[in-house]
Formats: C-alpha cells, structure tokens, sequence
C-alpha cells in the first residue's frame, strides 16, 4: 500500500508530460471528414486543429452532395497514435460532422493531389523541362516563348519530386490544391 | 398549423414552446424587437442583469440547479462579448445554455457598423455550437435545434446570432414538432461488452474505488439514485471531483470526501493506491490526476462518459464506455445482479481498514484560534447552522471555495454550482441568484472571496430587483489567497499584487444597494450573526474578516503525484520544484 512519501523537490516532470515524443512515434494519417455545407463549418474544423496544437499537413474541402448539402473534408494530419484517436473523436463530437474515416487506419487508399507549375526557361533548360514532363505525364496547360504552365495529378510525393527537378529548370510558382483521397475497393 | 409572425415574436414563441419560464438578459440596438415581444406578453420573465456575464453565470446557476437549459438574451456588439466568459465556462463545466445574440442587420455585416462583432467567430470555440440566422424562415428551427443540442450528450452553451432584419421580417413559424430530427444523436446506451468487462472487474477487484464527476451531475437524478445503488450493494469506496458533489450523499459511509489537488487524504491516497479505478462522468482533469506518469499507477481504469473524445484523451484506460452515466449504471447495476452480485468481500474488508486508517490522520485538522476567524471555522458554523436546511451552495473561485468544497456537505445533487473547469472569479454572485430566482423557497449562500466577489458585485441590484434573497458570505481576507498561497509556496514569499487593497466598507455598500449588511471579526460573534443572516429575509452581504495567511490543505503541488500530497505548513518548504512552478 503507498505510504504517506513527500519526496522534497523531487519531481522533474510534468503533470502535462501527456504526449513523450520519444515514447511513440509520430504518423501521417490522412482523415476525410464528410461535414453540413453551411457557413463556418471550415472555421470550426480548422479552429479544433489549431486550438488543440494539432497538424495539419494538407486540407481539401468541396461540396460533394448538392442536394444533401455535405461537404469533404480531407485532411492529412501528424501525431501519436494517441493525438491522432483525439483528433477522431474530437472531429466526431461536432455538431455538423456527419462521418469521420480515417483512411490510413482503414485500409488501402488512393490519394491524389493536382499541381500547377509554372516554368520560365530558354534553350536547352526549356527542352529538357519539357522532357521531363513528359516522363511524368505532366501537361502543357499554358505556354508562352519563355514559360510554360504544367499541369500534374499524382501523390504529393510525386508533386514533390517534378517540384524538385523543375527548381534547377526554371521554376517559378507552384499551386497545389491538397489531397484529395479515398479507400480503395468498396 | 403554421403561423406567420415575425421574427422576434418567433423567438418569444420558440422559447415559450421549450418550456422556457426565466430569460436573464440586457437590451440595446439590436434586440429591441425581441424586447418589444417580450413585453407584450406574461409566460416568460425576463431578469435584468447589471451586465452580460451576469447574465451568463446567473443561467448557469439556474441550469445547474434545475437540470434545465438557462437562457440569456443580449444585443450586438459589447453584449455578445460580454457574454464570451460565461459562455467559456459553461463550456468547460458542460453546462447547457442557449444564448441569443442581436446582430446589426444582414445588409450591414461586414461593414462594421455600429455594435457590430463578429459574435459567431469570436464564439465558436467557447461554444458547443453557434449559428448565424440570415433567414426568418429558418429561425424558429434554429432554435429549437439548439435546444436540442445544448441539451443532448454532453452538455453545453450554444448561441444564436439574430441580425435585427430578420427579427423584424415575417414567415411561418416552425412548431417543436414539425422541426426536422437532427443527425446529432449522441449516443446514451453504453455497450453491453464493455460494461460486462467492467463487471468482472468489479466481482475480482480488491481495492476498488468510486471517481465521479460531474457527468452524474449532468446526467440527471437518476443517475445520483443509481450510483447511491451502487455503492451500497458494492460496498465500494467512492470520491468525487469538485464538479460531482452531491451526487453521492457526504454523510454516506462510503464517502471519501473530494479528491484533487486540494481534495481529502484518504480519497487521493485511494485513488493512487487502488487495483480498480472507474471513473464514472469524470475527466482525469489535471487538478485530479497531478503527475500523469505516477497517476494510480497500479490500477485498472474503466471510464464510463458520453463523450467519446474523454475516453482515452489524458489517461489511458482498459475499459472504455461510452454513453450517458444513469443508462449505463442501470445496466452494470442489473448485470452484475444478474451475475450473482459478487465482490472480494476479503480483498475489499482490508482495503477499507486501509482506508480507515488514512482517515485516522485527519487531514482537514486546522489550527483554530479564539480571537481570529479561521475560513475553515466560519465554514464548519456555516454547515453546522443549515444543516437540515433546503440549502444551494455558490462559490466564487480561490481558497474559499476549496474550503467550501472540504468543509460543507452536500447531500443531494444540484444543490452546489461552482465554476470548476474555467476557475472564473465573479462566477458566484450571479450563480447564486440564477439559483434562486430557480428556487425562490430556498437557501441560497454564495461563498465568496473578497476580490472574486467585487468582480461582479453589481448584480447585488439585480438581487434587489427581483427579490432574490441571497447571501453573500464573503470570507474576506483581504487578500487574493489562492494567488497569495501559491506566492508564498512557489515565488518566495515575494508577494506581487496580491493584496485586496482599498477595499469597500461592505455593510455601508450593502446599505446603498438597499440590503442587509453584517461584519464580523469575532469567533465568539459568528454564529449570532450567521443566524441574523439566515434569518433576514433579503439579500444579505456578510462580510467575515478572516484569517489572511491561512493556507488551503492538503494541496497536491503542480506536477506531483498523489502521494506527495503537502499536509499543512510544516510540509511546504522548497518542496515545488523549478518545472513544478511552470505549471498552473
Ligand atoms: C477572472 C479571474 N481572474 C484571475 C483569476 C486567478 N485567481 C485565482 S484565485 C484568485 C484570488 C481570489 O481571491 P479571493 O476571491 O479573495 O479568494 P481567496 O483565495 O482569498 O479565498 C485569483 C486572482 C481567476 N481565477 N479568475
Ligand atoms: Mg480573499
């Protein structure tokens, strides 16, 4: 049984060491949150995220049922297994979230994002840009004598790594629109 | 049948068909036309508050002691930011309210008119939900919506922004009835699986131990009887959180008294040393589990809570269940009668010797004294002096109030309202006569601090007005204790700004609001002038100069774990650590 033990000046820790970093690793999960279209609803999402210090890596939403006025969220999010339950059951106890997946959690899914890139070149560097792009199936959105716009969907590591070859060649601006993701199969 | 009326008539309608008797609230601009139903007509009574928190907290008395949703009404701008405290902690303590907001007219948002906030921005994270009506046709349902969702699952406030346009344009009123059934259907009914887990638990356990919260509160009277059930067929020790009290009986014998960082020996010392922990509407709240790494450290947890993001949130437990306390502890109740109503009668005998033992060391012992009032004495004369009595407990927040918590017994829930989870000094005065305007019969007593009183002292006129007779006991220190406590513990003695200085004469201050006014100083003279206090019928302000270096023991330093628990004076010294002091 605990003994009455006043240890004097003891303690090194924290009541709010929650989250040891070391002790669990940090995962990237993405979540798609299925929310009432109506005013606010981002702002309350997006408020949770950076009211409670959690991540957000990327975040998509768009209306996907006209008639049922549902929106899509989809955010790809960081944390301990932990914080990510958190976020979970916190996204699930607002009033207009309809459903939450945790798509990484769930199973195999598909994740897509669409990149624009807009490259400035001359000679050989616009040529070789141009190459490239085809390799990664990139198009040609907008061209002038000395740039190009392309246009990509692929997973953002794939946008991550026509981003880094364009860098060298030219590369002026980039728009990403986030991911967009679903689970595989039905 | 559908009515066409006006917008602000629809809100009088919506409030009267909610089974709304009491709004608390102040006019201006943009709620005149709400204003104007009001007055014309007799079903709902409107209390004029002297400013908007008072408004807010004095809904959350009334709320919390009805089990009712409390209503405020105010205008645009200043009105709806004044509410913003309130509203924070009837979040934090999971106190249902609906909170009706003037806006500038829709043609004018965004313009920064006149008294115009953005009161829907500002409030989204200090309410459970909020919405911003821009049609008149959907502002009858909108509010019984929010209704609904202040109410349903886990409590708590919820706000309507009305712009003036759409209260004075027309439509058909939507009736209770006819209004669509939201999606947001929490879940009451715990799974069965898990509550077999935990009965099993419970038939093995040796030293089980009873941590409830204000979710038993919330929950409502049935759950209070079901958990008083519980404990007596289980024979299980049991404590509670500031938040709870009540819920189970302080003269029953399973009580421990409350737990936390200023809660009561046996009741920390059992939670940290049982083998069976259920939490039952509570929230492993850092004023309760101290050092997270050291918290019960050889315990089993079960958390019983309806919401499902408590689970799992700051502690880790082996049985989760989610739904509402009184569904769920019908149904531990009737499976573990089902399964023969075991427990380890042998394992639990030697732990209550344990705990009897703990009880021996007597933790709440003061040091009294013939000449000063000591807080912890004014307050022992205090119980003993209503006891028996219909009795509904304010406090305001610091010392008092952990000393209210030690020292007075509640027998019934609902009869003690304190701001737990914000810790929001001014939170007592208009608590207390939300209560009574509740519970007009009734003994009404907020326990305040000086300083904590002074912050929203004008609702004394409020009190006047309306004939609330609530007492004001004031355990003046003149001294801002808790911050003065922590000063001399943590800050070496270097006492920065926490002096009541200039303080009012309260009895000439009770006489310009036109009550009752009592001093005393004298430990001879207290239970005389308790006396004349309870007797006067109408607002008395009490003014009970007490000791002014008294510290609140047993206190769990921040940072530590419960078995390092400071006793009293002889136990303070150097004993908060660098990191300790980072904490609140
Ligand atoms: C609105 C608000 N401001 C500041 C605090 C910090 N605080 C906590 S207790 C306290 C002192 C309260 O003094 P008093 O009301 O006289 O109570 P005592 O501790 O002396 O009993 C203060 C300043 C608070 N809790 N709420
Ligand atoms: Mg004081």
């Amino acid at each position: 049984m605990a003994p009455l033990n006043i240890k004097k000046g003891s303690s090194s820790h924290s009541a709010y060491d929650l989250r040891d970093p070391n002790a669990e690793v940090i995962e990237q999960h993405t979540l798609a949150v299925i929310v009432d279209n109506e005013s606010g609803v981002l702002a309350r999402v997006i408020g949770l995220f950076s009211g409670r210090g959690y991540n957000i890596d990327s975040l998509t939403v768009a209306e996907v049922d006209h008639e049922g006025h549902k929106s899509r969220i989809t955010i790809v999010t960081r944390g301990t297994p932990q914080v990510i339950d958190q976020i979970e059951a916190q996204l699930r106890r607002m009033v207009p979230v309809h459903d939450v997946h945790d798509l990484t959690a769930e199973g195999p899914s598909v994740q897509r994002e669409l990149a624009l890139f807009k490259v400035a070149g001359k000679g050989a560097a616009r040529v070789e840009a141009l190459q490239l792009a085809e390799i990664f199936r990139a198009n040609v959105v907008d061209s002038t004598l000395e740039s190009f716009v392309f246009e990509m969907t692929g997973t953002p590591e794939k946008i991550d790594a026509f981003a880094d070859l364009m860098r060298p060649l030219g590369l002026l601006e980039i728009a990403r629109t986030g991911v967009a993701a679903l689970a595989r199969g039905v | 049948m559908t009515k066409s009326m006006s917008g602000a008539r629809m809100v009088v309608q919506a409030l009267k068909d909610q089974g709304v008797e009491v709004v608390f609230g102040y006019p201006g601009g943009a709620v005149l036309p709400i204003y104007d139903e009001i007055f014309q007509q007799n079903d709902i009574r409107h209390i004029l508050v002297r400013h908007e928190q008072g408004a807010v907290h004095m809904a959350e008395g009334y709320a919390r002691s009805t089990g009712k949703p409390g209503v405020v009404l105010v205008t645009s701008g200043p009105g709806a930011t004044n509410a913003v405290t309130g509203l924070t902690d009837a979040l934090m303590d999971s106190i249902p309210l609906v909170v009706l907001t003037g806006q500038v007219p829709t043609f004018m948002i965004g313009t920064d008119g006149f008294q115009e906030a953005d009161t829907v921005g500002i409030t989204r994270p200090c309410t459970k939900m909020n919405w911003l009506v821009k049609d008149t046709a959907k502002l009858s349902e909108t509010i019984h919506q929010a209704f609904h969702v202040a109410m349903k699952g886990r409590p708590g406030p919820v706000l309507v922004d009305i712009p003036k346009d759409v209260q004075f344009a027309t439509a058909d009123y939507v009736p209770m009835d006819k209004v669509k059934i939201p999606h947001y259907q929490p879940k009451t009914v715990g799974d069965p699986d898990q509550i077999a887990r935990l009965v099993e638990l419970m038939e093995s356990a040796e030293r089980p131990v009873l941590y409830t919260g204000g979710g038993v509160i919330n929950s409502g009277p049935k759950a209070s009887q079901l958990l008083r059930e519980l404990t007596a067929a289980t024979d299980f020790p049991i404590t509670s959180t500031l938040m709870g009290l009540g819920s189970y009986p302080a003269s029953g014998k399973n009580w421990l008294g409350m737990l936390g960082m200023h809660g009561l020996y046996e009741a920390n010392l059992a939670m940290h040393g049982c083998d069976l922990m259920i939490n039952i509407g509570a929230r492993f709240d850092d004023r309760i589990t101290g050092r997270i790494k050291d918290f019960s450290p050889r315990s089993k947890k079960a958390h019983i809570d309806i919401d499902p993001s408590s689970i799992n949130k700051v502690v880790r437990v082996d049985v989760g269940i989610v739904g509402d306390v009184g569904e769920v502890l019908a149904e531990v109740l009737r499976q573990w009668k089902a399964r023969g109503s075991r427990t380890n009668k042998d394992g639990l005998a030697k732990w209550w010797r344990q705990i009897n033992d703990w009880r021996a060391v007597k933790c709440l012992t003061y040091k009294n004294s013939t000449t000063t009032i000591k807080p912890q004495y004014a307050l022992e004369r205090l119980e003993a002096l209503t006891k028996g009595r219909d009795r509904y407990i304010t406090t305001e927040v610091g010392q008092h109030q952990m000393w209210a918590a030690q020292f007075l017994g509640f027998e019934d829930p609902n009869r003690w309202m304190t701001s737990g989870g914000l810790g929001t000094m001014g939170y007592g005065l208009p608590a207390s006569i939300g209560v009574q305007i509740a519970h007009p019969d009734a003994l009404v007593i907020n326990v305040a601090g000086e300083a904590s009183w002074l912050m929203n002292m004008q609702e004394m006129g409020t009190a006047m007005q309306f004939r609330a007779p609530v007492k004001q006991f004031i355990l003046n220190n003149e001294r801002l204790g808790m911050v003065r406590q922590w000063q001399e513990l943590l800050h070496g003695e270097r006492y920065s700004s926490s002096w009541s200085e200039s303080l009012p004469d309260f009895v000439k201050l009770a006489e310009a609001f036109g009550c009752k006014g009592i001093k005393c100083s004298d430990p001879k003279d207290l239970d005389d002038a308790i006396m004349q206090m309870l007797d006067y019928d109408g607002p008395v302000i009490f003014d009970c100069l007490v000791e002014k270096h008294e510290n609140c023991f047993p206190m769990i330093p921040s940072g530590k774990p419960h078995n390092e628990m400071l006793l009293g004076d002889a136990d303070t010294q150097g004993v908060i650590g660098s990191k300790g002091a980072v904490l609140v």
